[in-house]
């Protein structure tokens, strides 16, 4: 039952695309594979691609935004991509603002909006 | 097709089959995908509440006609510990585990109707509602 979220690597930039539901223990575990695996490559940027998911609840908002802080800590930017317009709309009106947020509208932008941020 | 429907929640994996079976529901009742996300959310909100807060309880789901109109009825029933002040759950932000203290007013906000009914040492139930416009 319990699948692992896979974390790419590209050059300097860690990948990862949410590609079914998260349960409870699967996010938790994402939590800790990617700053386990961002302490291991030195990575500098991450991306999490949401394209596939279509709620988001405020456990799951809570954990995205541990680990966004958790990253900012070791020095690494993280860019959230492909949130659709359902998620983006429960989002709000559930009363969470992931303020100080890197988005981008698909994996493709968002990798463009890290490298130029990592540039500058 | 029968009009009601539960599951039981005792475990993590039973929040992820109570929101697949409300999503189901709302689909089948025809609520286009911002709104099944608003049903989902609720939901997901409503089984993690209970399976913190009271350890077990259902969730049961139930299709409505009114005056002519659909809905869905979202009502979470547990036997647990109850609720001390309702004013103060339903402010954004209070939380007794730590969590962003979003789910009872968000599932307010994310629904039509809202009620929730609570005794203490006796358990919570909380009835949400969203019709079909
Ligand atoms: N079924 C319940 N039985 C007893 N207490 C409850 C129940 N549901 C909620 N509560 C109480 O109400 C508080 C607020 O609940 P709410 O869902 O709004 O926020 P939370 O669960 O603390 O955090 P979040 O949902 O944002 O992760 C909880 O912290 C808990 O003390
Ligand atoms: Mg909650």
């Amino acid at each position: 039952m319990n699948v692992r979220i896979p974390i790419l690597k590209l050059r300097d930039t860690l990948i990862v695309s949410i590609q079914w539901e998260l349960d409870d223990q699967t996010a938790i575990q994402f939590q800790e594979d990617l700053l386990t695996k961002l302490h291991e490559t030195s990575a500098r940027g991450v991306v999490i691609d949401l394209t596939s998911i279509d709620f988001i609840d405020s456990f799951i908002a809570k954990v995205l935004g541990d680990v966004i802080s958790m990253s900012s800590l070791m020095g690494a930017r993280v860019v959230i991509t492909g949130i659709q317009p359902a998620v983006a709309i429960t989002l709000i009106e559930l009363g969470i603002r992931l303020e100080d947020v890197m988005t981008a509208l698909d994996l493709e932008n968002g990798l463009d909006k890290l490298q130029l941020e990592l540039e500058a | 097709m029968s009009n009601q429907s539960s599951v039981e929640i005792q475990t993590e994996w039973d929040i992820v089959a109570a929101r697949q079976l409300g999503r189901n529901v709302a689909k089948e009742l025809g609520f286009g995908t911002v709104d099944q996300a608003r049903i989902t959310t609720a939901i997901s909100e409503l089984a993690r509440n209970i399976y913190l807060y009271a350890g077990q309880g259902r969730i049961e789901i139930q299709r409505l006609t009114e005056n002519g109109i659909n809905g869905i009825l979202i009502i979470a029933a547990d036997n647990g510990p109850g609720i001390p002040d309702i004013r103060k759950v339903m402010e954004d932000g209070f939380s007794t585990s730590g969590g962003l203290g979003a789910g009872l007013p968000g599932v307010k906000r994310l629904m039509d109707d809202f009620k929730i009914e609570t005794t203490l040492g006796e358990g919570t139930d909380i009835r949400a509602t969203k019709w079909l416009r």
